[in-house]
């Protein structure tokens, strides 16, 4: 299964961090700081794998991918190819480019809930559930409708910022 | 203006929810003023804490929700703890909107474990909500954890999950597909039974994600059960042929590689496809090709060799995964005939590599040599100039492990000793290596040996030298005081010679020219005089220093020196056997000459407590018996590092006999000895003197006759004769790391989940009176569930009743385990 996503900038950033165990938010933090401390050591053009027994336990793999300014994490175990776990994180970044029309960090940083959904849509509980980027993108448009759905029922604006655009 | 608001919502302690929420900052305002703050990280994050702390509490259900929607953000990103919003979350879950839900799942999946508290008040919210949820695949991925944690759950739906495997939606198929492939990961045995259905979707399926899951579970099963190979190595190879997803293939050549090495059609074919994975240009492919490599070396090492070229050129990879990979397929390759030939190439590469794989290609090469008390090392010569290689080799930093095994090496095998001196005291001449911190040890290792083993020297006036060349002060004072005690003994060896030499006087002169090929008559009087002098010359200095270890071994070989001097210098007669300088040096000889012999790592529990010992009890106890023995911190100096002990023991040994205790301090010393004899070891040389046996652990040469016909392999070539290597029992491999052992728990929980599969699987195969008794007992366990209202009973319950139903269960697993049934199609 997978264990963990994360999502960080070139300066070991995390922008996005979901973990599939239970972990207090302080072996949270040393894991990302770990991987990147890792990530962030190696050159470019070379396998996109990393050893990282001591840090996530026997037989957990990780995979990662750079884009500009972010790295695209994900850690796993025996259960999961690990090609086949590069190819996932290629429908993820194809989503998110799906999403936002050429995703950038930024996107990434003032979305925060939407990345959620997406992800919830591909991976859920540490089972990759869909891997057609078109699928997902459904999804995520449904859920976008049934929370504006359920939103507009309220007619107080949500935010400072709701109401200072009125 | 909008902080100004912020700030007067915060301290109207009555406001209202509509103040609250009007006012309330969004997640979109936390990232934006997050970005914009100037008060720094820290203060920003415990300044919306605060804020989110006073929401939370709000009645309001939008304004929390937004809260804890920001504490999520916080928790996940910023590492702040949310334990204590549990609560909220489920009040937010239970909410009706949508989004708010939405917002309490994700806080809950962050923060909830089996020990928060209100874990049970969702359990029916998730009920409620999944029944209203028609997403099935979702199920799914809950039902794997539902059956971690609850294996009676199992029943439930297991039957469900097996009718499943044969659905046409390649979503479904896809989920329970990896949700048994988890299961078999944890107990393949459980799911056997099913293998006919998982044969099914290897042959029919050409989905890529649910064919490699299949195959990671045939994996699993092959294992046990290796009849399954012979069946699904055929369709696996033509998966290999056909496909052109390169991670089907790759999840092929790793099945056959590791579950069904035995098909040797599909060993071959699957080499074959590794081979075109090792000269692709993308890193990624080579690195999992040497990888699956590195899994078929252990039964086809012929695939490795086959493949030595590519591996070899991958050493020079800029990919230090990939460098790392090949190294490890190279120091499996190793055996006695090759590894002169592998150690050279690998040497070479350290030389040019960056610091962090020059060690490892080091550490890889000095333990494999080393494996099985140096099993592969016929040549001990060689592997000990290996070993001064290597402490030349710039990034060199793996200083303890070769001084380790030039110790053990000298201490094992009598055979490499002169060569040992050799190399040793070319590495003590050698003034670079002073000034690399890494090499002390070595060069502590050296010092020893060349002490130690002096008889094998050819120039022990040029060790000595070295030994007190003035650089040494480079070196931390526990080594110097190894330096000085090694030229001690060199001293009191070649005075020894000197004073016991048959023929002395002209002829001895005439020798020294030819100084080298036989030391023992080269010592004249002139060169004795002079080595005596350099020692003074060279120890004087160190006469005041501050380490006491330095200064207690110079002031033992001054007052040597001291002793004996105005003798030698008088130009007596060596032979006079009455001479104070003869007897001193002779009993000094006497000292150094016991031999010394590894020591098993489990020596020590060899040793039976004796009877009244105390070993629990505190010693400051005694500080009262004997008020003024406490000056003795004897014990104090025991040291536990085995390569240490040896040398400490040496030199403890040497420096507590040597002087016969004086004064009033060796007075209290035996007294003490005398008094508490039962807190000290039992020395050796008490030993020897009272019963005549040599010592607690066999002598080298005396264990060569035993062993000798087990350390020589019948298919070792007989043109080299391997020098004798004592080998003690098992635990002389102390070195290896202890094997983790399975947290109990979790063996616990995998076997209760494994036999509630199998229990299901049974029901499956045997009917429904089965089930409904299972239904029964779940019937049971609920109702027993309701009735338990307070958390701590309920706990005290759940153990005593999971306790029963283990042994109701384990009737039924004898039951099963009998009929495990192996489906037809396998015989």
């Amino acid at each position: 299964m997978i264990k963990a996503v994360m999502m960080m900038n070139t300066q070991g950033k995390p922008r996005l961090a979901k973990f599939y165990d239970y972990l207090p938010v302080e072996k949270q933090q040393e894991l990302i700081r770990g991987v990147f401390s890792v990530l962030c050591s190696r050159p470019e053009n070379v396998s996109n794998f990393l050893e990282i027994d001591s840090l996530f336990g026997p037989d957990s793999r990780l995979v990662y991918k750079h884009y500009a300014t972010l790295y695209f994490v994900l850690v796993f175990d025996g259960s999961e190819n690990e090609l086949a776990m590069l190819d996932l994180i290629q429908v993820l970044v194809e989503t998110l480019d799906k999403c936002f029309s050429n995703v950038c960090e930024l996107d990434i940083v003032f979305n925060y809930s939407k990345m959620h959904a997406v992800l919830d849509e591909i991976v859920f509980g540490g089972q990759v559930l869909e891997t057609s980027s078109v699928e997902v993108m459904k999804a995520v448009e449904e859920i976008s409708k049934l929370e504006a759905a359920s939103n507009s029922i309220s007619l107080v604006p949500k935010s400072v910022s709701g109401w200072r655009g009125r | 203006m909008v902080k100004d608001l912020c700030k007067t919502t915060g301290s109207m302690s009555s406001s209202t929810s509509l103040m609250d929420n009007l006012f309330q900052r969004s997640l979109e305002d936390l990232i934006k003023g997050f970005r914009l703050q100037l008060l720094g990280e820290s203060a920003f994050i415990s300044r919306a804490l605060d804020e989110i702390r006073r929401e939370i509490k709000v009645t309001d259900p939008s304004t929390k929700s937004t809260a804890l929607h920001k504490l999520t953000y916080l928790a996940a990103l910023h590492g702040v703890d949310m334990s204590w919003a549990a609560f909220h979350a489920v009040e937010v879950v239970s909410s009706s909107r949508f989004q708010q839900k939405r917002i309490g799942y994700q806080a809950i999946t962050q923060s909830f474990n089996d020990q928060t508290s209100v874990l049970l008040l969702i359990t029916n919210q998730v009920r409620k909500d999944l029944n209203s949820a028609n997403k099935y695949e979702k199920s799914v991925g809950v039902v794997l954890r539902v059956f971690e944690k609850y294996p009676d759950a199992v029943n439930v739906c297991f039957k469900r999950l097996v009718e499943n495997l044969q659905s046409s939606d390649p979503q479904i198929l896809s989920a329970v597909v990896g949700l048994f492939c988890e299961l078999a990961a944890k107990d393949p045995t459980s799911c056997l039974p099913l293998a006919p259905e998982f044969y099914k979707i290897l042959l029919d399926s050409r989905n890529n994600w649910v064919l490699i899951k299949v195959l990671k579970i045939f994996a699993k099963l092959a294992s046990i059960e290796p009849r399954l190979g012979k069946k699904v190595a055929e369709p696996i190879c033509e998966h290999m042929r056909r496909s052109v997803a390169k991670s089907l293939v790759f999840e092929c050549i790793r099945t056959v590689v590791s579950s069904l090495s035995d098909h040797e059609a599909a060993v071959k074919l699957a080499v074959a496809k590794i081979r075109e994975f090792l000269v692709e240009d993308d890193p990624n492919l080579k690195y999992l090709g040497l990888h699956a490599l590195s899994i078929v070396s252990s039964k086809h090492l012929w695939a490795v060799l086959e493949n030595k070229e590519a591996v070899v050129k991958a050493l020079s990879d800029e990919d230090p995964n990939v460098k790392l990979e090949a190294l490890h397929l190279l120091m499996s390759m190793v055996n006695e005939d090759n590894v002169s030939e592998m150690s050279r190439i690998l040497m070479n590469y350290a030389l040019k590599s960056d610091p962090v794989f020059c060690n490892e290609i080091i550490s890889s090469v000095l333990s494999s040599c080393s494996r099985d008390v140096y099993e592969i090392i016929v040549d001990f010569d060689w592997y000990l100039s290996l070993l001064g290689e290597m402490a030349r080799i710039p990034h060199c930093q793996r200083g303890e492990e070769i001084e380790h095994q030039m110790v053990d090496i000298g201490v094992r095998v009598r055979d490499a000793r002169p060569q040992l001196v050799r190399v040793s005291c070319a590495l003590l001449i050698d003034p670079a290596l002073l000034g690399n911190l890494f090499l002390h040890p070595i060069l502590a290792a050296a010092a020893w040996v060349s002490g130690e083993y002096i008889e094998f020297s050819k120039n022990p006036y040029e060790t000595v030298e070295a030994l007190l060349q003035p650089r040494t002060d480079l070196l931390p004072p526990s080594i110097r005081a190894i330096y000085i005690h090694s030229a001690f003994k060199l001293l009191v060896f070649c005075l020894k010679s000197y004073l016991s030499a048959e023929e002395p006087t002209s002829s001895s002169l005439s020798q020294e020219s030819s100084f080298g090929s036989s030391p023992m008559n080269a010592f004249t009087h002139e060169s004795i005089l002079n080595l005596v002098n350099v020692m003074e010359l060279g120890l004087g200095p160190l006469f005041g220093t501050y380490d006491v270890e330095v200064q207690e071994r110079v002031k033992n070989v001054l007052g040597f020196i001291g002793m004996i001097k105005q003798e030698i210098a008088e130009k007596v007669n060596p032979q006079d056997n009455e001479t104070e300088a003869y007897r001193v040096t002779a009993f000094m000889d006497d000292v150094f000459s016991e031999e010394l012999g590894p020591v098993s790592a489990t020596a020590q529990d060899k040793v039976c407590v004796p009877d009244g010992l105390e070993l629990k009890e505190n010693l400051r106890d005694l500080e009262e018996i004997c008020g003024e023995s406490d000056s003795v911190s004897y014990t104090d100096k025991i040291s536990f590092s085995v390569s240490k002990l040896r040398i400490r023991d040496e030199q403890e040994a040497s420096s507590s006999s040597s002087h016969p205790p004086e004064g009033a301090a060796a007075a209290s010393l035996l007294e003490h000895r005398k008094r508490h004899g039962m807190y000290y070891l039992t020395s050796q040389k008490d030993e020897r003197n009272s019963n005549g046996t040599p010592s607690d652990y066999p002598l080298a040469n005396e264990l060569a006759n035993e062993l000798s016909l087990d350390s020589f392999n019948p298919k070792r070539k007989p043109s080299k004769a391997r020098p004798v290597v004592v080998k003690l029992d098992e635990g002389d491999e102390s070195r290896i790391a202890p094997k983790a052992e399975k947290n109990p728990e979790t063996v616990n929980g995998d076997e209760s989940l494994s036999r509630a599969i199998q229990t299901a699987l049974l029901a499956k195969n045997k009917g429904k009176e089965l089930e409904e008794e299972e239904s029964s007992r779940i019937e049971n366990h609920e109702s027993s569930e309701k009735t338990k209202r307070k958390k701590k009973k309920k706990k005290k319950k759940n153990e005593e009743r999971s306790s029963k139903d283990k042994s109701r269960r384990q009737g039924e697993v004898a039951s099963v385990s009998e009929q495990v049934i192996i489906p037809d199609f396998l015989l």
